[in-house]
């Protein structure tokens, strides 16, 4: 069997006639990425490194919601999330709250590999990135006008701008404020399995508020059969733990990765609320989405590739 | 209509060797708090409330490592975690980096019931206390003479209290008495503290609640969050069950514990005792860990793979037993 790659930049009530000016770049982004995505995997690299080498370029690309380009909170500022997992050994690592690091990704793989806990979270987060030496920035790094924009809206609606909701005023046509997350889940030949998933969180939220990413099993899961990576309304994430049940269902029911996805998507997860991305110890890949779309692209070794946003026909 | 059932618990990884007065301290108040439980479960108060109670009961009381007892971060500071969990509708709140807040597992259920989100931490979580006015209090009061000692010891053993079960560097120097061979969280057990607290109930309507309260890893790094706020790890619970547990953070974060007992019901279709015998069995590979469960049929069971485990449960039908070891 051959290596395979999925990457997301987020599910969401992503609408048909998003503007070009807003589609194109996302999507050349993640056509971009997957090719280093590929690269990576055909030199062999673990999947490991390869979910964080990827997920570090969607955290440093501003379009989506994760690193630079990250959604505001209440109070304005970033506060940023990731997770990575190492099937093989289930191994994690995650962090939350900072508001510094240019890759949160590489502070969640740090503290996996170089501190003595699992999950680290707002100053102690930062301390421990700047004792690792990682790169940290001003915070005005990350915020982009755009967010700014998309807070003043939030507000403006009173409400929290969760990724599924139906705009409030029909042309308030602003899609791509509803924005997930990023991640990436690779396989290499040997059945080798990684993910990893970064954010800025959710429009408006309050300081403080943690989502499904960081969260073991919720947005994040990796073990000997599979790698997922979910995306969508953080707290249904949660609720249904959704990464570790396509999963389970594989292991317990005996399902293929495609067959439990789908099954956790279409038949658990509440409509509107969760997009996700696998990969098997098979090879196999997945990228279902009960939401309007996803922004999305995966590959295999055996030449197949694809990026999209909405369903494919 | 089915009968009530109820579990405490006030952590997994007991040294063997701990002193009859304080092994007599803690089952005194394992049985204060089930009672407490069971009195609530008979006025019919919902498995939530009666989680909740119950767990308040166990962080106000400075035995166990929650709420006021609390273990101490480096900094000699406590960061106090909780997460409570609504089997009805799976709603569910957590709060993690509590420093003022004298009941972490009702922030926790206000998160859950009055914010818009599931989880919150820090200066987030400190402020919405503040907004609530749940009962707050400096951070010297939760520290107690007890835990300040044993930070020193850690700290002069020069361990870091891992996640890991890596073995502690520069122990042998520390000159303390006898090295116990036992170790949980890289720490050899005496002095080890018990991690957290909590509490599982299905009440007489079959709905199921669980929540855990922690204050973490003695001498953890500031900022460390552990599976005790997890949902998923620590605590669960939904349709079929509640779920607690207690021991080594990763091991029990990887293994996502507290879902998998609930995940081998619905999916392989297991009564209580054979998920949580079968999660403890095979899923948690060499991490030391405990749980506590019940079922919506009224049945309730514990597990753990270390020894010993603080715990007390009981059903409707008169059954009630706390216990510390086998």
């Amino acid at each position: 069997m051959g290596w395979a790659i999925a990457l997301h930049g987020g599910a969401g009530d992503i609408p048909v006639d998003i503007p070009a000016e807003r589609r194109e770049p996302r999507e050349a982004a993640l056509r971009r990425i997957l090719q280093i995505g590929v690269s990576a995997l055909n030199a062999k690299r673990s999947p490991l490194d390869v979910v964080e080498l990827v997920v570090r370029e969607l955290e440093n690309c501003p379009h989506f919601n994760a690193g630079k380009g990250s959604v505001l909170t209440a109070n304005g500022t970033v506060e940023m999330e990731a997770c990575i997992m190492d099937g093989n050994t289930k191994k994690c690592g995650a962090v939350s709250g900072v508001a510094t690091v240019v890759n949160p990704v590489s502070l969640a793989r740090r503290i996996m590999e170089k501190s003595p806990h699992v999950y680290l979270a707002f100053d102690g987060a930062e301390a421990f990135a700047r004792q690792q030496g990682l790169e940290t920035m001003d915070k005005s790094h990350f915020i982009t006008p755009e967010n700014i924009e998309r807070l003043k809206q939030a507000k403006e609606a009173n409400r929290v701008q969760q990724d599924y909701s139906q705009p409030i005023k029909p042309e308030e046509r602003d899609g791509d404020s509803k924005l997930g997350t990023v991640g990436c889940v690779a396989v290499d030949s040997l059945g080798n399995l990684a993910a990893a998933t970064s954010t800025g969180g959710l429009v408006n939220k309050m300081a403080g508020r943690i989502g499904d990413t960081p969260l073991v099993g919720a947005g994040t899961y990796a073990n000997k059969l599979c790698a997922i990576s979910a995306t969508g309304i953080g707290e249904a994430i949660i609720r249904e733990t959704v990464a570790r049940d396509v999963a389970a269902v594989m292991e317990y029911k005996g399902l293929g990765l495609k067959e439990a996805a789908a099954y956790i998507v279409d038949q658990v997860a509440p409509k509107g609320t969760t997009g996700l991305i696998g990969v098997s110890a098979k090879g196999e890949v997945t990228m279902p989405f009960n939401t309007t779309g996803m922004f999305r692209a995966c590959a295999t070794e055996d030449g197949f590739m694809e990026v999209a946003i909405w369903k494919s026909e | 209509m089915v009968g009530w059932a109820i579990a405490v618990h006030g952590g997994a990884g007991v040294d063997p060797n701990l002193p009859t007065q304080r092994q007599d301290q803690a089952k005194q108040l394992l049985t204060r708090c089930l009672k407490l439980g069971i009195s609530a479960l008979r006025s019919n108060l919902s498995a939530i409330d009666v989680v909740e109670l119950v767990v308040r009961e166990l962080e106000t009381d400075p035995i166990f490592n929650s709420g006021r007892g609390s273990a101490l971060t480096e900094k000699g500071k406590v960061e106090m975690e909780a997460s409570i969990m609504d089997g009805l509708g799976r709603r569910c709140g957590a709060v993690s980096g509590l420093t003022t807040v004298k009941n972490p597992v009702s922030l926790a259920r206000l998160v859950m019931d009055k914010s818009p989100h599931s989880y919150l931490a820090f200066s987030g979580a400190e402020d919405f206390a503040k907004q609530m006015g749940v009962e707050r209090e400096e951070n010297d009061y939760f520290i107690t003479e007890d835990n300040l000692g044993m930070l020193k010891i850690a700290q002069e053993a020069n361990s870091i209290v891992f996640d890991y079960r890596i073995p502690t560097i520069g122990y042998e120097s520390c000159g303390l008495g006898a090295e116990s061979p036992l170790r949980m969280n890289g720490l050899p057990i005496n002095f080890y503290s018990p991690e957290t607290v909590g509490c599982v109930a299905v009440d007489t309507q079959g709905r199921c609640a669980a929540a855990t309260s922690t204050g973490g890893l003695m001498n953890k790094k500031t900022g460390r969050i552990g599976d005790s706020p997890l949902i998923g790890a620590g605590t669960y619970a939904c349709d079929v069950c509640g779920v607690s547990c207690t021991g080594e953070g990763e091991a029990i974060i990887r293994g996502t514990l507290a879902r998998e007992v609930a995940a081998v019901m619905e999916y392989k279709g297991f009564g209580l005792q054979e998920a949580v015998d079968f999660v403890i069995k095979e899923r948690l590979d060499d991490g030391k860990a405990g749980l506590i469960a019940v079922s919506k049929t009224g049945e309730v069971a514990c597990g753990f793979n270390c020894v010993g485990m603080f715990r007390g449960c009981a059903t409707e039908d008169g059954f009630m037993e706390v216990a510390i070891w086998e």
